[in-house]
């Protein structure tokens, strides 16, 4: 199959074809609500309770599958193409360990508030219960990481099902939703009737916003001082960046993005702090313990941004915007809550939004930016991973499609990509998933065929999904793959360093595979650099050669992660290190 | 912080697994279950539970505001910040011989409990009413040796016209 595959609109004709209401199977019947929806990429891998399912699919020249090679890399491709799209990603897996294979996969969806519909096989209705083969609770298993799941007892069922699926899905506060479709419901037959408009009775997301709390906000703009604003992923969620950037203009507020809001607000922009919290800058953590007025946009206070949250943010009153009513007040006080999408209170709060008396602190966020940059101490003869990022963000000019698997790299890339756009940056935020960097780009780059992904991890991480190297291949899925390899598994090794008193407890990677020979092993071009010379020379053929390619960069070992800031200390506590 | 017992009305739909979403959710936020019941609602395919939780009233707060996160869950209702009527039921086995019975039985008048059971050693007392009361009879009758004792947990609602 072509990547190019065509984001069509469901040309009348085949939506016709799709509506009949003909006997088909259960299978039959979820292809096309699934094609309905307008669902255009599936990832998946069959198995035995699936098989009436992949028999559907067999010679249906209108439904597109990605076969890869472990459940898990088709549930982290389905959440790669969720972020990168903002339309609902699909995958498919088959009973037990293929339905247990996805677990992962959904519970890093759940924790980051992504879009997608899980579809797993399961046993006859008759055999569950009984232990049968491969046979395993799915439901009962993500009952906590999923926002709704539905068991299928009947085929006729399905559409009405599907149909609600990707409804919930993608309104209110997004997630993931599994539906579990037993071997003898897809095999049933029943006339297909297209599902009616969604009814839920017990749910109905606040989207538009109570308009008292946003006149209420925006007083309380109009009198502060040293007001910042604390923007994360439900401005990139809600397609919000636009009425983000004119709330800023408007108001003359300096904003910092959380890790998942990176992209939701142009990093060129002068009010722009960059990341608060653990390995945030220095600016914008001084800047949320100095504020007089902290709005949160679409953010949920992570401990990750908080730290010690009895310290935080301490001379502040406390704007938050949420879709999820549950997230106001959860971890910090709130003063003035505004229920509702980012995008609907910006939009009405933009007409009316008033400038803060914000010029002396602008100033003064200014000056500490230009005194306290992002740094690291640069090398001629070793390579570092800052250095690597830069030359990818110098390269592609903060426009590429970045996904990032977890630890050191990715922090580095959160620091030095320059991301310009929404939905450029792909990364397991909330769970922290290892794994997840490499097959999220493929996922990324099939809802974007025709945009450079860049997909950078860790050697650990690389190591836990490099089996879709064969998809990439077999496929020609361009993805730029980037293996930082610094032979540990480095942010662990840091924490280890900086509290454990240097007590290295098993974070040596020895033994990993030559990274240049795994890609050439699947045919896919790898090459590899060890220093700056190799690293630009590398780093050009790959952007340069069509198709995919792997380039290892091999980088300093014993490199931290600076700014940072340990547990139990507030944001401004920060461990500056190396960098000054 | 102020720990107080809350009594919860949640209408839910009558759906497979949702005792489980439910009770889960209390499990996985950390949140305490003293008793639950559910049963069918005034609605057909609605099922109505009333939780009793112990919690400050940020736990409380939390607690109403991920039971709506819950698909299946309709509506919400802290019974406990109304006037309510609360009511549970009790059987209690207490040993009875034959000589003892009389004056178990003064003490199940005075609480207006009633015996349900009699065998040739033991009765089954069946209470009704507050929790406080389920508790002092059973305080009453442990001299005499309880056997087995099963309450049902609290289910309460608003009084008066109000929904």
């Amino acid at each position: 199959m072509s990547i190019q595959n065509p984001t069509k609109v469901l040309k009348e004709e085949l939506r016709e074809k799709l509506l009949r209401p003909d006997v088909i199977s259960g299978s039959e019947s979820l292809l096309r609500c699934l094609l309905l929806e307008g669902v255009e990429c599936v990832f998946g891998y069959p198995g035995g309770a699936v098989l009436y399912i992949y028999d559907a699919m067999h010679g249906n020249p209108d439904f597109h599958h990605l076969l890869t090679r472990h459940e898990q890399g088709a549930i982290h491709a389905a959440d790669g193409y969720a972020r990168s799209t903002g339309k609902v990603g699909v995958c498919i897996a088959t009973s037990g360990p293929g339905a247990t294979n996805l677990v992962t996969g959904i519970a890093t969806a759940y924790m980051d508030s992504v879009p997608l519909v899980v579809i797993t096989g399961n046993v006859a209705t008759a055999a569950i219960g009984t232990d049968a083969f491969q046979e395993a609770d799915i439901v009962g298993i993500t009952m906590p990481i999923t926002k709704q799941s539905y068991l299928v007892r009947k085929a006729e069922d399905l559409p009405r099902i599907i149909h609600e699926a990707f409804h919930i899905a993608n309104t209110g506060r997004k997630g993931p939703v599994l539906i579990d479709i037993p071997k003898d419901v897809s095999a049933q037959m029943a006339v297909f009737q297209a599902p009616g408009p969604v009814a839920i009775r017990g749910y109905n997301p606040t989207v538009e916003p109570n308009k008292l709390q946003v006149d209420k906000m925006l007083r309380a703009i109009e009198e502060s001082e040293r007001p910042v604003i604390l923007a994360g992923g439900g401005v990139v969620y809600s397609d919000a960046s636009e009425e983000l950037i004119e709330f800023v203009n408007k108001t003359n507020i300096p904003i910092t993005t959380t890790l998942l809001g990176l992209g939701g607000f142009p990093s060129g922009h002068p009010l722009w702090m960059g990341m608060p919290g653990m390995h945030g800058t220095y600016t914008a953590n001084k800047a949320i313990q100095n504020a007089d007025l902290l709005i949160s946009i679409g953010a949920r206070f992570d401990d990750r941004v908080t730290m010690k949250l009895d310290g935080f943010a301490p001379k502040a009153k406390i704007v938050h915007i949420d879709i999820d009513p549950a997230e106001i007040g959860k971890n910090v006080k709130t003063d003035i809550p505004v229920v509702g999408s980012v995008k609907e209170v910006l939009k009405q709060a933009n007409p009316k939004a008033k400038r803060a008396q914000s010029d002396e602190w602008v100033e003064h966020i200014q000056q500490m930016k230009e005194a306290h940059p992002l740094r690291y101490k640069d090398s001629e003869t070793a390579l570092k991973p800052q250095y690597v990022v830069e030359l990818i963000n110098d390269t592609t000019k903060g426009e590429a499609i970045v996904t990032t698997d977890v630890g050191q790299h990715q922090m580095w890339v959160a620091q030095y990509y320059k991301f310009k756009n929404p939905r450029s940056w792909v990364t397991s935020g909330g769970l922290g998933t290892m794994g997840f960097g490499f097959p999220s780009a493929i996922g990324a780059q099939m809802g974007n065929p025709d945009k450079l992904v860049v997909s950078i991890n860790g050697d650990g991480g690389m190591q836990m999904c490099s089996q879709e190297l064969a998809i990439c291949a077999i496929n020609n899925i361009p993805v730029k793959i980037v293996v930082i390899n610094n032979q540990v598994l480095g942010m662990v090794r840091q924490w280890q360093e900086i509290i454990y008193d240097n007590r290295y407890s098993h974070i040596d990677l020895a033994g990993s595979p030559d990274f240049v020979k795994l890609a050439e092993a699947y045919g896919v071009k790898g090459l590899r650099a060890a220093n700056k010379a190799e690293a630009q020379a590398a780093w050009q053929e790959a952007l340069n050669t069509p198709g995919p390619v792997l380039v290892e960069f091999v980088v300093e070992k014993y490199e931290n992660v600076y700014p940072m800031v340990t547990q139990g200390n507030t944001i401004d506590e920060m461990i500056m290190g190396d960098s000054e | 912080m102020n720990m107080t017992k809350h009594t919860i009305s949640v209408l839910v739909n009558n759906q497979p697994g949702v005792l489980q979403r439910v009770a889960g959710l209390f499990g996985r936020r950390g949140f305490n279950i003293d008793s639950i019941t559910v049963g069918e609602s005034e609605e057909q395919g609605l099922s109505r539970m009333v939780i009793v939780t112990t919690g400050d009233e940020n736990t409380l707060e939390q607690v109403q505001k991920q039971l709506y996160k819950i698909i299946d869950v309709i509506k919400v209702v802290d019974l406990s910040s109304n006037p309510m009527v609360a009511r549970e039921l009790a059987l209690i086995k207490v040993n009875a011989e034959p000589a003892m019975r009389p004056e178990i039985l003064g003490v199940v008048d005075t609480f207006r409990a009633a015996v349900v059971d009699i065998g040739p050693h033991s009765l089954i007392v069946q209470a009704v009413g507050s929790s406080d009361k389920i508790d002092a009879i059973t305080e009453l009758l442990k001299p005499y040796g309880i056997r087995e004792l099963t309450r049902t947990g609290v289910t309460a609602m608003i009084r008066g016209s109000q929904k």
